[in-house]
């Protein structure tokens, strides 16, 4: 029935990716009040992600993706609960259907030789282009992190391109009642 | 509009619907409109200490011993900077403060001002929550909504930081009762969720054979009910109880089913039963390092029972079987209850052999010290003041190291609130600034600061305070010359290598009482002691009493880092096994 007092050192669950969403109050020093959780306990950040959610301007939702056992992802959880403008905090990975996707902007040095590699990889993903005023090549692919990685890895195997990614949000993927 | 006052008025006024008598603080350029209203006002007390360090832990020694919420006024930059410690003290301590800070005006925030500091931004990691208050307007329902927070859940530190501007500005005042804080905000226990998990721990204690309670501090900050409930049940239960250092006279030390302290420095027969329980209930405790020793070893055959207030203590260092999340008070209640439902009765055949075993290990006589020769065990000099005065309603501060543990040993505590040290942060400096709260929240009690030659130079400036407000508090160093638990670990665990643990050139601790218009007593030998107690508790004035005693006195028994509860240290002829102390070296 009880789970054992001691886990042995052997026993440690294995450290995994997860996904937090926190929800909170839009309030002066809320992400600091988060992000200083997890450098002053030592928690990983791999990417971080906060906007107002738009039926409510007075409650921002924080997107953090970490890695932990789930013992530490657990006490990260808890911990994030104890912050007072904190009103929730959701393991999307615990809950284990999600949706998750983000988006890059990739810069991509175009030459004669690579350029119809680049177009069709870049079709190949459905990446974008994004028309400016200076005429450079710009792509935009949203989706998977998974996605982008593989994007970003076998575009740079043709030319050399720079980068910037949203690091991702996630939504839960289960039923909701409609009407709330 | 007419209603309108200014935002100094509105602290004040928001003060005193919250019930504070006194503020202990130091004024600044930052905080003038405050103490200008505070001067035109005499419903709410000032305390004007002589560093802001002194202010913080005056308030935390006053909320410890009263149960209200400390309240303490600084300005801006050193203010603030000065409270970080006291702050960070009352966060690891669970102490309810509401700290006031001045800020430069807003239009000078970011210029790198006069006395300008990130407030709010240095004190984020030390302090339950935070305001920087911009709107004059919001003023009022950030007061009402901070010391809702200070006292919530698990009490802590709230700081609010108020610019000058918005202190002069005017603005309307609202009441307390029509700040409604949202629910999230503050902490409420699920009571359903609980109700399974409460039957399931009561059913596991009344299985148990080798039952322990082992009792934190939460007990007290739950109120002096809870600490009448824990007894209630333990007594029905008939188990073994010990207490950490924060729990301790939540049950008495003169209870049949106390052990006393446990932990580092704890009773060997309190440490062993934890070892060997079967079944182990922890009552507002949070498993501390000082209290459990090496992890792995620690309680190893134990089903755990854990009460706390604060989800994330649940599982952070120990796993336990059955956690609980509430309020000690309403927690135990309930079980009280399941208990009597249920007729409960634990085997009694087995609770008599598990106390005959504690009776085995209680022979040992842990705290047995030499005390012989003219010269003042620091043992001896606290058992006498126990001894002259425990008929007296008295509050026992401390400072922090040797004399803090001998305390916890030697002085016996029947009551819940009359032992204030500093635990979680371990603050040297500490106990008399805390002793100064305590006197001010109980002008009649007999408050004692049991100090070391070190400690109390971390505040001795506080001095001047204690004999303009004439409290009697009592000082009473144990003086070794050394930082006496630093040259403990240093003789223990570096080879005797005493780097710079060693005072030089002490104050005349007697002439330093006089210079200050306070009286200053000397023991130098046995034959002086019961004479200059009895006079220092009879002298209605602030004391100083330095008690000199023997120099290189360790603190037993003793846990070394890295070891277990199993493995206690009872002297200094015991000699630690090599390999777990270079271990054992690395830890604090």
């Amino acid at each position: 029935m009880n789970k054992s007092v001691y886990a042995s050192p052997d026993q440690v669950s294995e450290t995994k990716r997860h996904i937090l969403t926190v929800l909170v109050d839009n309030e002066p020093g809320v992400l600091a009040r988060v992000i200083g959780m997890f450098s002053g306990r030592g928690y990983n950040i791999d990417s971080l992600n906060v906007a107002e959610v738009s039926n409510d301007e007075n409650i921002s939702r924080i997107t953090i993706v970490t890695h932990g056992t789930s013992e530490v992802v657990s006490q990260i959880e808890k911990q994030l609960l104890r912050i007072v403008p904190v009103h929730s905090v959701t393991n999307l990975d615990q809950e284990g259907s999600s949706v998750e996707a983000e988006v890059a902007l990739v810069y991509i040095y175009i030459s004669d030789t690579n350029k119809k590699k680049v177009y069709q990889l870049c079709d190949f993903y459905r990446a974008r282009k994004i028309e400016n005023e200076n005429n450079t090549t710009i792509f935009e692919i949203a989706g998977a992190s998974e996605r982008v990685n593989r994007f970003i890895k076998e575009i740079n195997e043709i030319t050399k391109v720079e980068i910037v990614r949203s690091g991702p949000v996630a939504i839960s993927s289960i039923k909701k009642n409609e009407e709330e | 509009m007419n209603n309108e006052i200014t935002g100094a008025e509105i602290v004040l006024k928001s003060l005193a619907e919250q019930g504070v008598e006194v503020v202990f603080g130091y004024p600044g350029g930052a905080v003038l409109p405050i103490y200008d209203t505070l001067f035109k006002q005499n419903s709410i007390k000032h305390v004007l200490v002589r560093q802001e360090g002194g202010a913080i832990h005056a308030a935390e020694g006053y909320a410890r011993s009263t149960g209200k919420t400390g309240v303490v006024l600084v300005t801006s930059g050193p203010g603030a900077t000065n409270v970080v410690t006291g702050l960070t003290d009352a966060m690891m301590d669970s102490v309810p403060i509401v700290c006031i800070t001045g800020q430069v005006p807003q239009h000078l925030i970011g210029s790198d001002a006069f006395q300008e500091c990130d407030t709010t931004g240095i004190t984020r990691p030390c302090t339950k929550h935070n305001y920087l208050v911009k709107d004059v307007n919001k003023l009022s329902s950030v007061f009402h909504e901070a010391f809702t927070i200070a006292q919530n859940g698990r009490p802590g530190p709230v700081l609010i930081d108020i610019p000058k501007d918005v202190q002069f500005a005017s603005g309307t005042y609202e009441e307390k009762n029509k700040i409604i804080i949202p629910s999230h905000r503050l902490f409420e226990p699920s009571p359903d969720f609980e109700k399974n998990k409460i039957e399931e721990a009561v059913e596991l204690i009344s299985k148990a054979k080798k039952p322990i309670f082992y009792i934190g501090g939460g007990c007290i900050n739950s109120g002096p009910k809870a600490s009448t409930l824990v007894r209630e049940f333990i007594n029905m239960v008939g188990s073994p109880v010990t207490m950490t250092l924060m729990g301790l006279g939540v049950v008495g030390s003169s209870d049949k089913n106390s052990l006393g302290m446990l932990g580092m420095h704890g009773m060997y027969e309190a440490n062993m039963a934890m070892h060997e329980c079967d079944v182990m209930i922890n009552i507002g405790a949070r498993f501390d390092d000082r209290v459990t020793g090496r992890l792995d070893a620690f309680s190893p055959n134990s089903k755990k029972i854990h009460i706390d207030i604060d989800e994330s203590n649940i599982n952070k260092t120990i796993n336990v079987d059955v956690p609980i999340i509430g309020d000690v008070k309403q927690v135990v209640e309930k079980m009280i209850s399941v208990w009597k439902d249920k007729k409960y009765k634990i085997d009694t055949n087995s609770l008599n052999l598990w106390w005959d075993k504690i009776n085995k290990w209680k022979e040992v006589d842990c705290l047995n010290y030499n005390n012989e020769g003219k010269q003042i065990k620091p043992q001896y000099a606290v058992q006498r003041l126990y001894e002259l005065t425990k008929n007296t309603k008295t509050f026992i501060t401390t400072e922090v190291g040797q004399h803090q543990m001998w305390a916890a040993q030697f002085y016996k505590f029947e009551e819940p609130n009359r032992w204030l040290t500093s635990g979680g942060l371990g603050t040297m400096g500490y106990g008399f600034p805390a002793a100064i709260g305590a006197q001010v929240g109980h002008p009649d009690a007999l408050v004692v600061d049991i100090a070391g030659d070190a400690s109390i130079l971390m505040n001795i400036q506080e001095m001047s305070t204690a004999v303009q407000y004439r409290l009697p508090v009592k000082i009473f160093i144990l003086n070794n010359e050394y930082m006496g638990m630093v040259r403990q670990w240093q003789e223990l665990l570096h080879g005797g290598r005493y780097s710079e643990s060693y005072t030089d050139s002490l104050p005349d601790f007697v002439k330093l009482a006089e210079s200050y218009k306070a009286v200053g007593l000397r023991a130098k030998t046995t034959d002086e002691l019961d004479d200059v107690i009895t006079e220092m508790i009879e002298t209605k004035n602030t004391v100083i009493a330095d008690i000199w005693v023997t120099k290189e006195e360790n603190c037993f028994p003793m846990i070394q880092s890295g070891s277990a509860h199993n493995e206690m240290m009872l002297s200094k002829d015991q000699k630690q096994d090599k390999k777990s102390a270079e271990k054992g070296k690395i830890l604090v």
